[in-house]
């Protein structure tokens, strides 16, 4: 009994012990579930971090947390491993209640069942099953993750909880934008913050996973997975998978090849761009025809020539903000364009971003920043 | 029954163009781990004809099987919402946006259900149920946190499928769970195959060459329209010999007319006639961005390339605004005196440009 249920759980570490899950079949699961680091160490490229919570996890002391840092860092998974590491898995899910954004968060719940859970007092540690020692201090964790999409009045509501059952409860916090945390609650935190990957570890963790699942993979489909997810490991692996189910799947297996890649995350593929042709890569295109001086005849129509190739890659249905993205990387690194001409390029690449965010049109957004761009480009 | 709907492919291996679009979605089907997805690509592409041809790969022909339910969910104020929901055996689509900014509950309360609910056809070729949601990009931002873990959560039980014409209004921890399928509008080529494969179908006889050119033009990547204009030329004439010329929609000549307007003169008796065009077209459920854009469309044809640029500047900042306010016919009307006084300026600038020189 011990064995079947310690195996159900052994994939999937993230239950609160709410709900009982069937067994998973391993290779059904996401690779981002299946490789979660088993213990801090194990947490990539964050090694301020984990010597930090090394620290607490020998004197088995702990503050209250807050960790910060953009999407696919770790944050979460480093706080389940240490979690894990404290309690066993036996004592876990007594001792540990994850809340997420999928649940319902409000100032309501934050009363009743986060304060319930913390009040409570620690149950005595039962004998873990798998015959290791585990640590299991005197407290119980609530990690509240995606924090930053919880309500003001939620948080307010946490805040005097926090300290009143600071003996028997520690708080992990976990979010993206440090700045929707509202000042009290975080000051009554420590602050961790999460790095993007630097990309030598983000290839070694790529290269174990794609080793370990069987996957053969080059260095430059390695490289075009760290330049596509830019320090996002999650995304990368996603694509990882999704690009070797996609190869896997046709008889016999094709190699993975780094124009693969790009399809899958929707990015342009780069090769193709400096011909232009005005399909494909029309956002190189549109720089081409601001910057390099064109046939005059070209030149006279400008805007049709810019607006056709602007419906043309709408057409193809590329995102308006990959294209920004990509438009941004080419002009930021442009070699003739002046530091003022790159600047103007900025300020209406952000408020087209910004109108994004709001919902507005892609193609005349695009239209907008393309015809600016040509502007700036093209001083009389 | 329409021909858009009549011919409407409903396998994998019956789809026209993207081949390699067609292979890859048969392998994810048949691989036994498929991912989330997330359909994204103009209107008209055949992204909804992608999404039920893999449900069809999927779970074989049970999926045609559909009932349509109306589905009540009640918020945390006691508010009662109702929702219309798709469902099959095996899957169920729905759109939540229809709500607007109870969004979040219907999601939490849907997936929440199905993911602990459990596959009870032992028959069925896989375990787990998919959701299919429409216009994932005008979900608001809570719903879009809200399934961030479930869809780590309850994979055993749930595949999610998106579909979006933008992904830009999605969260970028939504975009990196999902495996991103990009559909694009069909080439000439592709559309032509496609047209005459229906021609054939309906038998309607053979498609002459000239007016094919003309509906794929007008249609402009457009898959559906396309259909549309060739089944209503097919009724005007059924033998196809005269070709008649094709019917622009109403509201498109409208709109048209209202660009012209616009040039023809700049006073504040014509921003009115014009107020007056852009309620018709806003009564008749036009939505206001199409409305702007063709407008501008046409205006932009009219008037000297210097001023282009800035009529579509203000095109785009109008438009956000429009999204971000309520009440859409200021933003036109907006837009419209802009346009004007931008275009008068602009004769005005050069009048007196010449008589500075004249002097």
């Amino acid at each position: 009994m011990t064995a079947n249920f310690f195996q159900a759980r052994g994939p999937s570490k993230k239950k609160t012990g709410k709900e009982k899950e069937s067994i998973i079949n391993p290779s059904l699961q996401p690779w981002v579930e299946k490789y979660r680091p088993e213990t801090i160490d194990d947490v990539s490229s964050q090694e301020h971090i984990v010597s930090v919570l090394q620290k607490t996890l020998s004197s088995t002391n702990l503050p209250h947390m807050l960790f910060y840092g953009p999407p696919g860092t770790g944050k979460t998974s480093t706080i389940l491993a240490l979690a894990r590491q404290l309690f066993g898995p036996d004592n876990f899910r007594t001792r540990v209640l994850e809340l997420n954004a999928s649940d319902e968060r409000g100032i309501s719940i934050v009363r009743e069942k986060v304060k319930n859970f913390a009040r409570q007092t620690p149950r005595a540690e039962t004998v873990a099953s798998d015959g290791k020692k585990y640590p299991c201090p005197p407290y119980k964790i609530i990690i509240l993750d995606e924090a930053d999409s919880m309500t003001q009045d939620a948080q307010a509501a946490l805040r005097r909880i926090m300290e009143n059952y600071a003996r028997i409860t520690r708080f992990c916090l976990v979010c993206n934008y440090v700045t929707r945390i509202i000042e009290p609650l975080a000051s009554r935190c420590s602050k961790f913050r999460f790095k993007p990957l630097d990309s030598s570890s983000a290839r070694q963790r790529l290269g174990n996973i794609a080793a370990a699942e069987q996957v053969p993979v080059n260095q430059a489909v390695i490289s075009t997975l760290i330049s596509t997810s830019s320090g996002d490991l999650r995304r990368a692996i996603t694509y990882l998978q999704s690009a070797a189910r996609l190869s896997g799947a046709t008889e016999p297996p094709t190699p993975i090849f780094p124009q693969d890649i790009q399809e899958i995350a929707g990015v342009f593929a780069q090769t193709v761009g400096v011909d232009v042709p005005p399909t494909q890569s029309g956002d190189e295109d549109i720089d081409m025809a601001d910057v390099t001086p064109l046939t005059v005849k070209a030149d006279l129509r400008g805007f049709d020539l810019i607006r056709e190739t602007v419906k043309l890659l709408i057409r193809e249905g590329y995102s308006a903000s990959q294209i920004l993205i990509q438009l941004h990387d080419i002009i930021v690194e442009h070699p003739t364009l002046t530091g003022r001409q790159k600047s103007a390029c900025a300020l209406t690449m952000a408020e087209a971003d910004k109108a994004l965010c709001d919902g507005a049109d892609d193609e005349l957004w695009i239209l907008e920043v393309a015809l600016r761009v040509h502007k700036v480009s093209h001083p009389e | 029954m329409l021909w858009v709907d009549d011919y409407r492919p409903r396998t994998l291996n019956e789809l026209h163009y993207h081949v390699r679009l067609s292979q890859r979605l048969k392998s994810l089907a048949g691989s036994g781990d498929f991912p989330h997805l997330l359909f994204y690509g103009p209107s008209g592409a055949g992204k909804k004809t992608r999404i039920a041809a893999t449900l069809n790969e999927l779970f074989g022909g049970g999926v045609e099987k559909l009932k349509i339910d109306q589905r009540v969910f009640i918020t945390p104020s006691r508010k009662k919402l109702d929702v219309n929901v798709v469902q099959s055996n095996y899957h169920i689509e729905l759109t939540p946006s229809e709500v607007g900014n109870y969004d979040r509950i219907v999601i939490q309360e849907i997936l929440k259900e199905i993911a602990q609910t459990q596959q009870v056809d032992v028959s069925a070729k896989h375990r787990f149920k998919v959701v299919v949601i429409n216009e994932a990009d005008s979900l608001s931002r809570d719903a879009q946190a809200a399934l961030r873990r479930t869809m780590e959560k309850y994979m055993t039980n749930l595949r999610i499928i998106l579909c979006a014409n933008s992904t830009s209004r999605l969260i970028a921890p939504i975009k990196s769970r999902c495996l991103l399928i990009r559909v694009a509008a069909p080439s000439h080529e592709e559309m032509l195959t496609v047209l005459n494969h229906v021609a054939k179908r309906a038998g309607a006889g053979l498609l002459p060459q000239d007016m094919a050119d003309e509906i794929i033009t007008d249609a402009n990547g457009n898959m559906r329209k396309a259909i549309l204009v060739f089944e209503a030329m097919k009724m005007q004439s059924p033998d196809l010999s005269s070709s008649p010329p094709i019917v622009k929609p109403d509201w498109e000549t409208y709109c048209y007319k209202v660009g012209d307007m616009i040039i023809q003169e700049q006073t504040p008796q014509r921003v009115m006639e014009v107020r007056a065009k852009l309620y018709e077209l806003l009564s008749h459920c036009i939505p206001p961005t199409i409305i702007l854009k063709t407008v501008a469309d046409r205006v932009v044809q009219k008037v000297d390339e210097s001023l282009k640029a800035d009529i579509m500047h203000w095109a785009a900042i109008y438009e956000n605004r429009m999204r971000l306010g309520n009440k859409k016919i200021y933003h036109l009307e907006a837009w419209v005196v802009k346009v004007m006084s931008l275009y008068k300026q602009f004769f005005l600038g050069i009048e007196l440009g010449d008589l500075d020189d004249f002097i």
